[in-house]
């Protein structure tokens, strides 16, 4: 079993919801990048979503869309990328690599597998990537051992849901809202129902992603579903900033509190 | 029944682009899962109205009452001369909105209204689109909102002021680089967020499964005319076939009837900017490489981590990152030339035009008039003849009239 399988196991156990927390990798540098998504493990984030930043990224809203500007005019490069999978990874927490499709294509599809996996990094979390579309990074998944998060969505037939479900390893992610990335100050009433949908459809846990923001909606999150996926909220604390220790601190703080909240399901 | 709309009816041969949208390599669907519903709902439907008489009839008399087509080919006498080839002038600068964009608007307008949809968003350089687009909204009274790069609102500030008197919304983008590019991504997010009442009316031959294969059988009309045009006026088919190609809609249109006939070259002519030597171009087939850029897989400007680089170019029409997935098929499979086209070249050209036959043409079309002037000696030595090249005059310049008088320095100083 994988090591974000595991993870979900272990929280299942403890009757809790596993926290992913998403940063763009080299926001706002390389090193501080590294600082930020260690300090979330610290604080209880139990999976690393690392973010790979993209000139194009359509999925994103505008907070993950000016991070994303800042680490690509700070010069991160794809290949530091993995560097900081290394070293998160080093933290013991999973690292799994959130990605738009052309950085990976212009590494080359197997390379960058090969390099994910020596990297230590878990597997792929593709937006744009459709299984229809995925031919070449089956093929590499399977041949490196890493995992393959495709998206499903409310708009998702039946028969797509079944068939995304069936090609993910590790976990499926749920977009619970038709929309990009960011809090809101609601979580969806589809989100409920798009997991049970899933769940009828695999054995995989699924988490939800899109819109959470504070302790109280992790724990509503928790209440139906394997994780809660955390992104813009904790990516605000270190832009809002005025400079990296509270950066820094608000992080941690922020951390703590959705831990806090995937450990007291709302059901 | 015009010829467009028989030859939709017919079958598609050799199935290209396959069921899911390639174009040998290229094409496809690379988007967000929470998309592929509508996708398959707009191929559903643009496949149901494809072999609908009844959509097929208004569509053509849409066509034919609204926008005024057929276009004329005109024979320009005077530019030949000065070409040293026969230069058969495709007019879609007369078109209603002024440009081939007017049909794919059109046809999708229609599609939207079948969908049951309420809304149309779209995503505008130039604002060319963005006008061309609020124009169907008003006639078929769907809400219309316009994302435009900020940099480009200002730029083109009297294309906001016509969206607007037409009831659209225009919102500027500030993310990114604030152009085109941007206001694609924008687009994208909005019809994300409101899939079920919005159609995203893309404006050129590019994008996710169907949308390539759907926007150039709207404009394939464009070929289907000239063709049997030419034959009337010239008794033969024309030995060439020019037009600019940005993403590629207005080339798509007027290739797509002469690929079947090899002996016509269709030559394609991107925006070289400065030189693509340079760096500071937008020749997405010339200086780009494959890659995924909004949905498709294509040629892309791009660095070699696949960021997307910035393109350049005096016309605002063509300067996008990308291109048309079918054009990088063509290109690949050697169907079809393509050649950048500077902006001193196509400036030349622009000024050849307006003083020997008084058309002013869009500046992209003044891309594939300067590469038609390019390829006429080559091809007269080659036939032993005078060449006859058809070019798509795609758009009128008179929204170009500010950028071409500041570059000829003819503006009055304030």
């Amino acid at each position: 079993m994988s090591r974000i399988g595991v993870a979900f196991d272990k929280a299942r156990a403890d009757g809790r919801a596993v926290l992913v927390g998403c940063m763009p990798a080299g926001f706002p540098t390389v090193e501080g990048s590294i600082a930020a998504m260690t300090a979330m493990v610290e604080a209880g984030v139990d999976v690393i979503e690392m973010e790979i930043p993209y000139s194009d990224p359509v999925m994103d809203g505008p907070v993950i869309q000016k991070a994303s500007d800042i680490a690509l005019a700070s010069g991160v490069r794809t290949a530091d990328t993995l560097r900081i999978v290394e070293a998160v990874a080093a933290t013991g927490a999973p690292v799994v690599t959130m990605t738009y499709w052309n950085p990976i294509e212009q590494y080359g599809v197997d390379a960058f597998a090969r390099d994910l996996a020596a990297a230590g990094g878990t597997g792929l979390i593709t937006p744009d990537l459709i299984p229809d579309e995925a031919d070449e990074w089956l093929a590499a998944s399977d041949a490196y051992g890493l995992d393959r998060t495709f998206l499903v969505s409310p708009s998702s037939t039946d028969a797509r849901l079944k068939m995304t479900a069936e090609h993910c390893r590790g976990f499926v992610y749920a977009t619970a809202i038709m929309g990009v990335t960011g809090a809101r100050a609601e979580t969806s009433d589809a989100a409920p129902i798009l997991v049970s949908r899933t769940r009828e459809v695999t054995d995989l846990p699924v988490g939800v992603g899109l819109g959470v923001g504070t302790g109280a909606q992790a724990g509503t999150v928790a209440g139906y579903a394997d994780g809660v996926i955390v992104g813009s909220a904790l990516i605000r604390c270190l832009l809002d900033a005025p400079d990296q220790a509270t950066g820094l601190a608000a992080l941690r703080a922020l951390s703590a509190e959705l831990a806090e909240g995937v450990r007291t399901p709302i059901r | 029944m015009s010829a467009n709309a028989n030859a939709n009816a017919s079958a598609p041969a050799g199935r290209v682009p396959d069921a899911a949208g390639h174009f040998g390599r290229f094409g496809g669907r690379f988007v967000p899962e929470a998309l592929v519903a509508a996708l398959d709902e707009l191929d559903a439907a643009y496949r149901k109205a494809m072999t609908d008489e009844a959509f097929l009839a208004e569509f053509d008399a849409l066509l034919r009452d609204y926008a005024g087509t057929p276009s004329l080919l005109y024979s320009a006498e005077r530019f030949s001369a000065k070409a040293g080839a026969r230069i058969l002038l495709k007019r879609e600068d007369l078109n209603h909105t002024g440009a081939h964009k007017v049909r794919n608007v059109l046809g999708q307008a229609l599609l939207t209204k079948r969908m049951g949809k309420k809304r149309v968003i779209a995503e505008t350089g130039a604002g060319q689109h963005g006008v061309a687009t609020a124009t169907a909204a008003a006639l078929f009274d769907l809400e219309c909102v316009v994302y435009m790069g900020e940099v480009d609102t200002r730029r083109q500030a009297l294309n906001v002021a016509r969206m607007r008197m037409l009831g659209a919304t225009v919102v500027p983008v500030t993310t990114g680089s604030r152009t085109l590019k941007d206001a694609m991504n924008e687009a994208m997010r909005d019809w994300v967020a409101n899939v079920d009442d919005t159609h995203y009316l893309i404006g050129t031959a590019a994008g996710p499964h169907p949308f390539p294969e759907m926007v150039r059988d709207f404009v394939r009309g464009i070929g289907e005319e000239a063709r049997q045009q030419c034959l009337d006026l010239t008794g033969a088919l024309p030995d060439a076939v020019a037009a600019c190609v940005g993403g590629g809609s207005n080339a798509l249109g007027i290739f797509h009837a002469f690929v079947p006939d090899t002996d016509v070259r269709l030559y394609g002519f991107e925006a070289g900017g400065e030189g693509v030597e340079t760096g500071r171009h937008a020749a997405s087939i010339t200086g780009g490489t494959s890659g995924v850029l909004h949905g498709t897989r294509t040629y892309v400007l791009q660095n070699e981590d696949g960021q997307t680089i910035e393109s350049h170019s005096i016309s605002a029409g063509l300067d996008y990152p990308g291109v048309g997935p079918e054009h990088a098929w063509l290109h690949d499979s050697g169907r079809a030339t393509y050649a950048p086209v500077t902006d001193t070249e196509a400036m030349a050209a622009f000024e050849l035009l307006c003083r020997t036959e008084g058309i002013i043409p869009a500046i992209e079309s003044a891309h594939a008039l300067a590469g038609a002037l390019k390829i006429a000696p080559t091809l007269a030595a080659e036939l032993g003849r005078e060449p006859v090249i058809v070019v798509n005059l795609s758009g009128r310049g008179d929204k170009d009239v500010h950028t071409a008088g500041e570059y000829f320095g003819i503006l009055d100083k304030e």
